[in-house]
């Protein structure tokens, strides 16, 4: 069996819904491929169903969304569709402006966390990294119960 | 251009230069050299070394005068004040109405409107997330929707400027609603924002609907068309805006823009259009960064360089066609969520610059613009701002007050280069259109994005509240102000029984003859969307038709 804590970490770095401002998602994707990850990286507007297909198909960590107008309102539904394609151990984190009491529903729905604007860079990689490797272990024991 | 000063006759001039020098180093040992933006080195101080006036006529000039560096009217902000156009957009088209109505009774001569992002994407109210809907901007997709949301409002009077990216359906609604209340599409004014599809392409995908061949074939349409019946009109408006908020330096911002002015000129050209009868209609559109003494030099250079452009290169005889006409907007990437009142100081000084540039009109962002759409109330400030400037602090006073200083005039000289080294760089990958295609400007621009943000996360350039001065907070993002989701439920029931109810045939008709002339070379595209939507066809129909017809289009993303 592969030795999955020294492959690198495999990030899909997106935007989802209907805005295009995708500054910030370039910038994060510099820093976490400058980091060592493997960056996917997408234009923005993807569909969730396209979101879910790619994260398959990369063989994805972590995704981080970017949301800098409303798009974070559909994220519980991409959360959901994760779920249901059986992708329980990848990790979500969304960057950008969310309101306060917005945010909730969005970690009940599952997302790690919410970086708003300013975060800093080694805050970041740091909790992404983190959250890469609990992604790996989550899917050994994905592993474990389907093939006993 | 750069050149040196002539040598002063000042007796002892070079003298108490040198004594000066001196005295400045002893004190400043271990000085690193500091730069602005654009990469320019900046000097502890300019003297008439620097600049001494000697090519006054040339390359200044009295206001009005060729090349127009101090101004684009022998008036500028004596003789009329800049206007003041703050963008608004929420909900439904009776939310847009209500808010349209209390601007104009408060004294508003101009207003904007801002379409919902499924708007921009190209598509209608029912075919997207509900929860999505106007929440940033208002949501028109028909006739209809317009006539609501400028319900009494004297369209014919009052100067509208319009997000309303190619193939124009944001006009076309507006002049079907001119048509219906009986008004000269000629009396009709405003702006088309967001007709500059190559800088869509590059740097704000928000807007970017039809393929590059397509949008550029549609642009010429739409000018065409709007010379031809709404001869007030503005149908081009180049935007250095998304490049600067993308990232791109303020000296390239103002590169590439004027070389998407060249490109868009030359297409009128080659077109058969009459030169001096386009670009007098030409306007600019920028942001406004606080790095104010480089903004004030970017904006005189700027205006030096297209009128020399426009006359020399572009062969314009009209002095009319010489006019750097533009509308500036505060920047909304300086603003921090850190201790958000700071950003009122922000833009007051964004403001500064942009008037003490000489700028048409001006939006200030509000205090908020970081973290989410403006609320009255922080609205309200962003407009005192601009009179607090004009009133009190009576920035109108005298035209082009920073002009003669002796650090304004050189940095504007160095501008000036590195600017003509940017679209010197443009000509030669064979202009703003190929250099767009082949991804050249976009790299560009994400390489001095990244540099910025390296200085930054550096602490080489500081931020209030972000890399310096933080204080303990809690930083907040307030409630959104979303729209009232019944009243958006029933807009998009509304639209569908409206879909459903309309002449199906003529719907179908006007779809076929828009999609015949996308096709045929002699007619005008933009002619048939405005009949078209007279005929009920809606926004997401138009933009269907002809991206079925002419492409579909992807920005050019460059890693």
């Amino acid at each position: 069996m592969i030795d999955n804590d020294k492959r690198p970490l495999r990030v899909l770095v997106t935007k989802i819904g209907l805005d295009g401002h995708d500054r910030g998602s370039r910038i994060v994707a510099a820093y976490l491929r400058d980091a060592g990850m493997e960056v996917i990286y997408t234009p923005p507007w993807q569909t969730i169903a396209g979101v879910v297909k790619l994260a398959t198909e990369e063989d994805v960590d972590v995704i981080g969304v970017s949301s800098l107008a409303t798009d974070h309102l559909i994220v519980p539904k991409m959360m959901d569709a994760l779920r249901e394609s059986g992708l329980n151990h990848v990790r979500v984190v969304i960057g950008g402006i969310v309101p306060d009491e917005e945010k909730g529903a969005l970690l009940a729905a599952g997302v790690s966390r919410v970086f708003g604007p300013g975060a800093a860079r080694d805050e970041i990689v740091d909790f992404v990294d983190a959250l890469g490797r609990q992604s790996r272990d989550a899917r050994i024991d994905e592993f474990s119960e389907t093939n006993p | 251009m750069t050149h040196t000063a002539v040598q002063l006759p000042l007796p002892g001039f070079e003298q108490a230069r040198g004594e000066w020098r001196s005295q400045y180093s002893r004190h400043m040992r271990d000085e690193k050299p500091i730069r602005n933006r654009s990469g320019i080195e900046i000097q502890p101080l300019y003297s008439p070394r620097d600049w001494s006036g000697d090519r006054y006529l040339e390359d200044l000039g009295f206001p009005g005068q060729f090349p127009l560096t101090r101004g684009i009217y022998p008036s500028m902000h004596r003789g009329r004040t800049w206007t003041q156009r703050q963008l608004i957009g929420l909900g439904t088209p009776e939310d847009y109405n209500k808010r349209v109505r209390r601007i104009i009774g408060a004294g508003a001569t101009a207003i904007s409107l801002l379409p919902c992002c499924s708007g921009f994407r190209g598509i209608d109210c029912d075919e997207v997330d509900p929860v999505l809907l106007g929440t940033c901007g208002t949501v028109i997709n028909t006739t209809d929707h317009m006539d609501r949301a400028l319900e009494e409002v004297p369209i014919g009077e009052i100067s509208t400027a319009m997000n309303d990216p190619s193939p124009f359906t944001l006009l076309a609604f507006t002049l079907g609603v001119a048509r219906r209340r009986g008004i000269d599409w000629r009396s009709v004014t405003g702006t088309s924002n967001q007709s500059d599809y190559i800088s869509h392409f590059i740097a704000n995908h928000q807007f970017y609907r039809l393929s590059l061949p397509g949008s550029r074939r549609v642009l010429l349409d739409h000018i065409e068309f709007c010379r031809r019946h709404v001869p007030n009109w503005n149908p081009v408006s180049v935007v250095g805006q998304h490049m600067q908020q993308a990232g791109a330096t303020p000296a390239e911002t103002m590169g590439f823009t004027l070389s998407t002015a060249i490109q868009y000129a030359e297409d009128c050209i080659e077109r058969g259009m009459d030169i001096d009868d386009v670009l007098r209609r030409f306007t600019f559109f920028f942001d406004i960064s606080i790095s104010m003494f480089e903004e004030v030099a970017k904006f005189r250079a700027g205006r030096r360089i297209w009128a020399r452009i426009a006359r020399d290169r572009l062969g314009a005889k009209d002095p009319a066609c010489w006019r750097f006409k533009f509308h500036g907007q505060t920047s909304g990437v300086d603003l921090t969520q850190q201790q958000p009142l700071n950003n009122i100081a922000r833009v007051s000084i964004q403001a500064m610059a942009g008037i003490l540039s000489g700028l048409q009109s001006l939006h200030t962002d509000a205090y908020d613009e970081a973290i989410a759409c403006p609320s009255e109330e922080t609205a309200r400030v962003a407009v005192a701002t601009q009179n607090i400037l004009r009133e009190e602090a009576r920035l109108c006073d005298v035209i082009d007050p920073l002009g003669g200083s002796y650090y304004v005039e050189r940095l504007t000289d160095q501008m000036e280069a590195e600017i003509e080294a940017v679209i010197a760089k443009i000509d030669a990958a064979g202009g703003m259109y190929k250099a767009a295609e082949a991804g050249l400007v976009q790299t560009m621009i994400g390489d001095s994005a990244l540099a910025f943000q390296e200085q930054v996360d550096a602490g080489d350039r500081k931020i209030v509240g972000v890399n310096c001065y933080q204080v303990e907070e809690d930083p907040t993002v307030p409630p959104a102000d979303r729209p009232d989701a019944d009243a958006m439920n029933r807009h998009v029931e509304r639209f569908r029984a409206f879909k459903r109810e309309r002449s199906q045939e003529q719907v179908a008709k006007a779809l076929d003859a828009l999609a015949r002339a996308a096709n045929t070379p002699n007619e005008n595209t933009f002619e048939k969307v405005v009949e078209a939507v007279e005929a009920g066809v809606t926004h997401g129909e138009v933009i269907g038709c002809l991206r079925r017809e002419l492409g579909f289009g992807h920005p050019l993303i460059v890693a």
